[in-house]
């Protein structure tokens, strides 16, 4: 991934004048064409952003075809009480995921701590006319003059995008839900909280099954939480969840109705020389994804991010440090709650490149190939659209450059948690507090 | 006035039509339940050229309204002008087989079905087959999984009918091959749950040259859920086979079925398997079938087990008589009595509520000797349910052995589930009291189980309570009155000096649930003085329910009973400190008719009933 062909060019950004808790983004998703871009925010809110086709783009002036504008907002979760516990269940979305497409209409599944909705995203371009009893301004029209019967006929009109509530499934869970994903057969998926996962059928609200159940007897007992759970790409009968113990675990649901006994556990044998009282919290296992091949998986913990081979449990295929500068410094991000920050990871569409979070605005991308990273800024004063985005360096030591960021300026409340890869090109949604920025590489665009 | 008189009968359907965009959805959803009334006024030609145009675009409505209208538009064929315009309604039909929501979808295709039969075959050849073609090919998978249950329906009638048999059926086969491969596990699901029944419109042939192969393709898929429902098609290719091409086509692949990697397709063989029974034959279940249902009741995963265990009355009652008795004791008993002590509850459960039914199938001998051991087992279970399965089946055992000899394992299994921690547990054994108690006849009752009846009358949940007077009345029902008056009557009337204000409520209650079966005299001489009694009781929910109780029995005195002693009483009520025990005691007076009231206590309901007087003849009037 040399700086030329990966330096990606600021196409849009979608950038907002105020800050409010509520505005801050806490998920991010593409549908599986990459047609749809799904953001969803701690205000509860999901907006959903369409990429112009081209010939919807008249021409340059207008907008390069590629952008992502608002396509539609809606409001999925509000704020609730649980009264029997006594406690506020917040509106945030955790996650989103998109279903695959089924029919003209799009499918996506949102969920904040505890319920999870089905939301059916369709347009219509038609409206029917006319009434028997009243005018189209709807004044009631005279009886006598009702003479025949007309039956209501259909007019195009502006297209409107329309969103329903399809399923609410609710009452699953007694922890904070953490993930959810689709299963490949398409019919069922998981939800995962911070103990338990539960597999639900799409059409099905009033039961789910619980999969995966780690609370102990006694709640003193508890050693670790499930902290991220995903199905396999292409085997419907496998699913991982990762731990905050940093292990991974993968399950066979061919085996047993109850998969409370992994058939696989992957797990990096601890280095007794690095051990401190911050070990296990920075090996806690923020995010776990397949790459698109089903082969390998990654994970993000709070210092590096790993790639794991399914054929291999003993240990990760590759380990890349994302911020090793900050293990100095943990007893300060213990003290501010930064250590507990969920960094989440993504792999490009052809699983070459692997991309994650840091603070300062900063994200770093790292090519599995040569295993260079590089880390890139995402923040609205140096960046314009359609300027090429800079690589910036964080001084650790030696010879200062120009332009480099000492350890000790870093910003640690501008964190970059939630991002997205286009499943198909190299285009990006970086999810900055409230702002959301997507970038398109260079090379791509040329090439259209 | 013509022409008024012709707007009074087109209002009703104009607001019906009005509705059908109407922002309330229950409005529309009435609209379209009314839709063959909105069709008779229009006529068949409007009802062809705008209704249903409008129809086929209203797919954006909710899923309530979409089923509703799918429905309806199945038996419509006579408002479209009879089978002659019949395929009119394929096209809104088409539009709701591609919705999302997989009700709506079965119904459109229901209705497809239906209609099919409507069409005449020229018309099936012109319009139907073209629609079905369409789906199949269509862009969604959802037109694709509602092709898939087409292909049955109108194959059979194009086929003999016209010329062109040979390549329609062959351009079927070919579709439905595609479907049976398609990209998506959901159309695969699909084609693999109709499979069974588009080999049923097949010929012989074509079953055994292009069926097998899609359905041994479909067993193995990598789909869980697309294997699990080829075994059911299994079943029914194989129940179209002769018995000598079972066993190269079908059965290797059921073979592998019963013993799949995944749990839930071994479910499904286990869940299938008295089916799967019946379609191979006596032959195959002997050298195949039993040594996979042995397989199966072993099986690693409690659910696969549970269903197994299920079938292992019907199994053994359909094996061939000849080698029945020594295959069950040979190679099924061995398995049960495993399962017996099976580690999960619902094994045994499922287990306790089939194992009985063997007895019959063994006779006398067999149950005393193999079989009663493994009820006692199951009847000490640590688990209520399974206990509760066996005593609920004990009737088919009491056949073959009689009941003295279970009682007196069974006894002390009852008592204890009786003083069961668990409320409910408690609740269904009450249930089966009167069922027991048939059966043990009235002198084993008095013995053993009447001061349980008794205990629960005191139990603390009040729901036992109310279970065990009624109890009390079926046992009466069943051991007559005079029993009644020796055994019961005095504990019951006896409570009534209770000091718990809750017993002596239950004195009241179960007077109530007795009095009838008990008769005039028994209540008017031993129950009516204490319930009179009991109308000066210092609880206030008492008394009331002494009025209560007095409106119920009423019926059963005598009128002189009811003048001299009841009517005092309650006028003495009515006019009682407390709300409560007033409004009863009017209400016990208002209910029997007996007394000429002051009008100042009916005057609210009086002009109550008026107004309703009113109401009714106004709607009556023309």
């Amino acid at each position: 991934m040399g700086e030329d062909s990966e330096s990606p060019k600021i196409n849009h950004s979608f950038l907002r004048d105020y800050v409010t808790e509520a505005d801050v983004i806490s998920t991010v998703e593409f549908n599986q064409t990459g047609d749809l871009l799904a953001t969803g925010d701690k205000g509860g809110r999901v907006v959903i952003f369409q990429r112009e086709t081209e010939s919807k783009g008249e021409s340059e002036e207008l907008g390069e075809s590629g952008e992502y504008n608002v396509y539609s907002t809606f409001q999925s979760h509000e704020p609730d009480f649980d009264y029997l516990k006594s406690l506020e269940i917040e509106e945030k979305i955790n996650k989103i995921r998109w279903l695959p497409h089924q029919n003209a209409a799009h499918f996506l599944l949102s969920t904040n701590d505890k319920t999870i909705k089905l939301w059916k995203v369709s347009e219509r371009d038609k409206r029917p006319e006319g009434y028997n009893l009243k005018d189209e301004e709807g004044r009631i029209k005279d009886i006598s003059t009702v003479t025949s019967l007309r039956v209501p006929v259909l007019k195009p009109t502006d297209l409107m995008v329309e969103v329903r509530p399809r399923r609410i499934f609710a009452n699953g869970h007694t922890y904070h839900v953490n993930s959810i994903s689709v299963n490949s057969d398409g019919e069922t998926y998981l939800s995962a909280d911070d103990l338990r996962i539960n597999m639900w059928h799409l059409d099905i609200t009033d039961r789910s099954f619980n999969i995966v159940d780690i609370k102990p007897a006694n709640m003193e007992d508890l050693t670790e939480v499930i902290t991220a759970a995903e199905f396999h790409p292409q085997h419907c009968h496998l699913f991982v969840y990762s731990s905050s113990k940093g292990t991974l675990r993968l399950c066979d649901m061919r085996e047993s109705a109850l998969c409370d006994k992994h058939s696989k556990i992957f797990e990096e044998p601890e280095d007794p020389g690095n051990r401190s009282f911050f070990s296990e919290i920075v090996s806690s296992v923020s995010d776990v994804k397949f790459s698109h091949s089903g082969r390998y998986l990654l994970t993000r913990d709070y210092l590096t991010v790993k790639v794991w081979d399914l054929n291999m449990e003993k240990g990760p295929v590759e380990t890349y440090q994302v911020h090793e500068y900050l293990r100095s410094k943990l007893c300060s991000l213990y003290e501010n709650d930064c250590i507990f920050d969920k960094f989440e990871c993504v792999w490009n569409s052809t699983d070459s490149v692997i991309m994650t979070g840091a603070y300062n605005s900063f994200f770093r991308m790292f090519d599995r190939e040569t295993g260079r990273g590089v880390t890139l800024e995402a923040w609205r004063e140096n960046s314009k659209p359609r300027a090429v985005l800079r690589t910036r360096r964080v001084y650790t030591g030696g010879r200062r450059r120009r332009g480099d960021v000492g350890v000790d300026s870093l910003d640690f409340t501008k964190k970059i948690l939630h991002m997205a890869w286009h499943p198909a090109e190299n285009i990006i949604a970086i999810a900055a507090t409230n702002n959301l920025y997507i970038f398109q590489d260079r090379v791509s665009v040329e090439n259209q | 006035m013509a022409g008024a008189e012709g707007d009074d009968s087109l209002y009703p359907i104009a607001v019906l039509i009005d509705e059908l965009r109407n922002e309330d959805v229950q409005l529309r959803l009435n609209s379209i339940k009314k839709l063959s009334t909105i069709a008779l006024a229009l006529g068949v030609e409007r009802t062809r050229t705008e209704l249903l145009p409008f129809l086929t675009d209203t797919i954006y409505d909710e899923d309530e309204v979409l089923l509703a209208l799918a429905e309806q538009l199945g038996s419509f064929t006579v408002l479209v002008g009879g089978p002659e315009f019949v395929h009119c309604l394929l096209p809104p039909l088409e539009s709701l087989a591609t919705v999302e929501e997989t009700v709506v979808r079965d119904k459109a295709v229901e209705s497809l079905r239906k209609i099919s039969q409507e069409h005449s075959p020229v018309d099936l050849e012109v319009h139907f087959v073209p629609l079905v073609k369409r789906l199949a090919s269509g862009d969604w998978f959802t037109s694709r999984t509602s092709a898939c249950g087409l292909f049955g329906v109108c194959y059979p009638r194009v086929s003999i009918m016209t010329h062109t048999f040979e390549s329609t059926l062959i351009t079927a086969v070919m579709h439905f091959r595609t479907l049976c491969s398609d990209d998506t596990p959901m159309v695969r699901r699909a084609a693999s749950s109709k499979l069974g029944e588009f080999a049923k419109v097949l010929e012989l042939d074509y079953v055994k040259s292009d069926i097998i192969p899609l359905f041994t393709a479909l067993a193995s898929d990598e789909q869980d859920s697309v294997r699990l429902l080829a075994v059911e098609a299994g079943v029914s290719i194989a129940a179209l086979l002769p018995q000598e091409d079972l066993e190269d086509l079908v059965m290797p692949t059921l073979r592998q079925a019963a013993e799949d990697k995944s749990w839930r397709v071994r479910y499904m063989v286990a869940d299938k398997f008295s089916e799967l029974q019946k379609a191979v034959g006596p032959e195959i279940t002997k050298n195949d079938l039993v040594p996979a249902f042995q397989n199966l009741l072993k099986d690693c995963e409690a659910e696969v087990r549970t269903a197994a265990a299920n079938k292992v009355k019907v199994f053994c009652e359909s094996l061939p008589e000849d080698s029945r008795e020594t295959i069950i004791m040979t190679h099924i008993l061995p398995c049960v009595k495993e399962l017996v002590s099976d580690t999960n509850q619902h094994v045994k459960s499922a287990l306790a509520s089939v194992i009985m039914g063997l007895s019959t199938i063994l006779g006398k001998d067999n149950t005393v000797e193999h079989l009663l051991p493994l009820f006692l087992v199951q009847l000490k279970d640590e688990y209520p349910e399974v206990r509760l399965n066996i005593i609920s089946n004990l009737d088919c055992v009491n056949e073959v052995i009689g009941i003295r000899q279970l009682s007196q394992s069974l006894l002390p299994a009852i008592v204890e589930l009786a003083e069961d921690a668990k409320w409910r547990v408690r609740l269904a054994i009450i249930e089966y009291m009167p069922l027991l108690a048939g059966q043990l006849g009235v002198e084993f009752f008095d013995e053993k189980l009447n001061s349980l009846c008794m205990a629960w009358l005191i139990d603390h949940v009040y729901a036992i309570r109310e279970a065990a007077t009624c109890n009390l009345m079926k046992l009466v029902e069943k051991f007559g009155a005079e029993w009644a008056q020796n055994t019961i009557v005095p504990k019951v009337l006896g409570m009534a000096n209770d000091s718990n204000y809750l017993h002596r409520m239950t004195t009241l209650f179960c007077i109530n649930a007795l009095s009838e079966v008990c008769g005039q005299e028994i209540t008017t001489k031993h129950m009516l003085p204490v319930v009179l009694k009991m109308s000066t009781d210092q609880v206030a929910n008492v008394r009331f329910n002494v009025a209560r109780c007095l409106q119920k029995i009423g019926p059963v005195l005598d009128s002189s009973a009811l003048q001299a002693e009841v009517k005092p009483v309650l006028e003495k009520l009515a006019t009682d400190q407390d709300m409560d025990v007033k409004y009863f005691a009017l209400e016990a007076i208002s209910g029997m008719y007996l007394f000429n009231l002051p009008t100042y206590i009916f005057s609210e309901t009086f002009s109550f009933s008026s107004i309703l007087f009113f109401f009714f003849s106004f709607s009556l009037s023309p």
